[in-house]
């Protein structure tokens, strides 16, 4: 390849992502969804600047309080303070998106990239697995993995990662079928380099899109497939202060504290609807054939 | 196209058989000795131990435990539930007529409210009904299902005593487990039928309709919502696995006796029989469901070729 002919290529890579960061930071909705996305991320890693509460500790003088001037969001049926649960929850909440996400990701990725390369037995392998796991909806594929594990808040996060990696697994696969046909990639070939150098350098960097917007998504399934574990019984334990368990331990209060639950489940909302708002806004502006 | 059905059967066959072994190695995955399991409190010999390990056939090598597994499976015997010693089929087959209705009646909720939002969306395409449609489409997807549930059951069920919380039988509970599951998943199909229909809006043969002066409800109805919706069904089999997912939780909530709540039980107790036969029961009903719904694409779509 030709001096010039790379370094026209590498300043136009570099203005395909400046472009389609413009057109992100122009898209009202994800730019909403970033600052609400920065804001909870602030709060819960200063958490213990926010409140003064313990997040654990038993205050049973306290218990049942409703929203107010001490106990912004109330108290639970232990006294503990719901703000202070809920911010601290954050932090557990986010945790279990990103690892679950970093393992889909890691797996998927890998799989996608060597099935979708290699082709013949090996993509014919790969892509079996995939479809068997594909075979058990979301859910019910992390509860069988939890299952094998051990329930709890680590085996939650690697269930949901595992779970939701064949998916990453086939966005991969498709869009590397596409990405080793191009003439950059045959000519990296043709000179010789090392197979996994052409699909580190080569091919990744071309399969990065897709790839970048199911895991922003994802981390939103991942948080909420968490929550869900622990709203089971599956995941955190208590008395760790997680949204989805907050949410199973105020079921028995509904009728007379409706605040427990209403809370966690408000945080989950928020926190899910800001990444999903950054997600589709990723997906308009990395493939602007999209945007409507 | 009957070879074409055919191929797709075939295609789907190692993809069962793997389905199998994964079901049957749950057993040997999970931590912990069945047959100790099944003796539970009775704290046992190890005469007993091993007289209970041969009974279960847990001596044997692993391929004849498997083979034996396959067979006594297309025998239609699923062995008995380590909990209570009953029948797995039969402790199945009364659990499973709740979870069909949930399931069924949730896709119906979805189908109405995700197609019924999508369509208006498109037809009012860039306006504020268009906006306050997708913001509303996009709450329902961020709203996980255990949220929604508790928010029904305290408007529906605590405050306006409409609807009762929990229990199953009658209409009347069957209502708020259905919606909850079914808002999810409108949401999804929601968006889809949006652009699928801004899709079909701008072909030639729609904008021929209106030049003939067609009458706009005629249009969207008769010539695009018919053609929009073809994509849309392909979307039918991943929502049926999303409302399966989805039931493991409804059917906690709402106190619902169905194979979600059952298959978490199961996993719990470690009652593998059970946990087998329901991996194997619902991966098999979702890959049939999903080449059902492939199969049903290529006819409604003739474009799609056979070869």
């Amino acid at each position: 390849m030709t001096e010039a002919a790379s370094r026209s290529r590498s300043t136009r890579g570099r203005s395909l992502w400046r472009l389609s960061a413009q057109r992100l930071m122009r898209n009202p909705g994800a730019v909403t969804g970033m600052v609400v996305l920065g804001v909870l991320v602030a709060a819960s890693v200063l958490a213990p600047w926010l409140t003064s509460f313990d997040p654990i500790a038993l205050a049973p003088r306290d218990r049942l309080q409703p929203p107010g001037g001490a106990h912004w969001f109330g108290t639970d049926a232990f006294g503990r303070d719901i703000f202070t649960r809920v911010v601290y929850g954050g932090r557990t909440s986010l945790q279990i998106g990103f690892v679950a996400v970093t393992i889909s990701t890691l797996i998927g990725v890998t799989l996608g990239l060597v099935a979708g390369y290699f082709g013949g037995t090996v993509d014919q392998i790969a892509s079996r697995i995939v479809d068997v796991m594909l075979a058990f909806p979301g859910l019910l594929l992390a509860l069988a993995i939890v299952a094998i594990l051990g329930p709890n808040l680590l085996n939650a996060m690697i269930a949901v990662g595992i779970s939701a990696s064949p998916n990453y697994a086939r966005v991969t696969r498709g869009a590397v079928l596409q990405a080793k046909e191009l003439a950059f990639v045959e000519a990296a070939q043709q000179s010789g380099a090392r197979t996994w150098r052409i699909l580190v350098l080569h091919v990744l960097p071309n399969v990065l899109g897709p790839i970048v917007v199911i895991a922003t998504l994802g981390v939103a399934n991942a948080i909420i497939a968490g929550a869900a574990l622990s709203f089971l019984g599956l995941g955190a334990e208590p008395p760790t202060p997680e949204w989805g368990l907050m949410l199973s331990d105020g079921r028995a209060y509904l009728r007379h504290a409706w605040w427990i639950t209403t809370f966690p489940g408000l945080a989950i909302m928020v926190t899910v609807l800001a990444i999903n708002l950054v997600g589709d806004g990723l997906r308009d502006a990395l493939d602007p054939r999209m945007t409507r | 196209m009957f070879q074409y059905i055919v191929r797709r059967i075939v295609a789907a066959l190692p993809t069962l058989v793997l389905i199998t072994m994964l079901a049957f190695s749950m057993l040997h995955l999970v931590p912990g000795d069945p047959a100790e399991i099944f003796l539970g409190e009775n704290k046992s010999s190890p005469e007993l131990l091993a007289q209970v390990r041969s009974d279960m056939g847990l001596d044997r090598p692993l391929h004849v435990q498997y083979l034996g597994f396959l067979g006594d499976m297309l025998r239609g015997d699923l062995g008995t539930s380590l909990n209570n010693g009953r029948s797995v089929v039969r402790e199945i087959a009364t659990r499973l007529p709740s979870t069909v209705e949930l399931t069924l009646a949730a896709l119906g909720i979805s189908i109405v409210l995700g197609v019924g939002l999508g369509v208006l969306s498109a037809v009012r395409h860039n306006t504020w009904v268009d906006s306050a449609a997708m913001f509303v489409a996009l709450l329902g997807v961020s709203m996980p299902v255990f949220w929604s549930s508790l928010l029904l059951i305290f408007f529906f069920s605590v405050k306006l005593q409409w609807f009762p919380a929990i229990g199953q039988g009658g209409i009347e509970r069957l209502v708020l487990p259905a919606v909850a599951l079914g808002l999810l998943s409108s949401a999804t199909l929601a968006r889809l039928v949006r652009s699928s229909m801004l899709d079909v809006l701008s072909q030639d043969y729609v904008r021929t309709a209106v030049a003939k002066g067609v009458r706009p409800r005629a249009v969207t109805f008769r010539h695009a919502l018919k053609n929009a919706l073809v994509p849309a069904i392909t979307v039918i089999g991943i929502q049926f696995g999303q409302l399966l997912s989805g039931t493991v939780i409804t059917e906690t909530i709402f106190a619902r006796l169905g194979i979600g709540r059952y298959y978490v039980d199961s996993l719990l107790n470690k009652d593998f029989p059970v946990v087998q036969a329901l991996t194997l029961l619902i991966a098999t009903a979702y890959v049939v469901i999903n080449l059902l719904v492939d199969l049903s694409y290529s006819l409604l779509d003739p474009r799609i070729r056979y070869d």
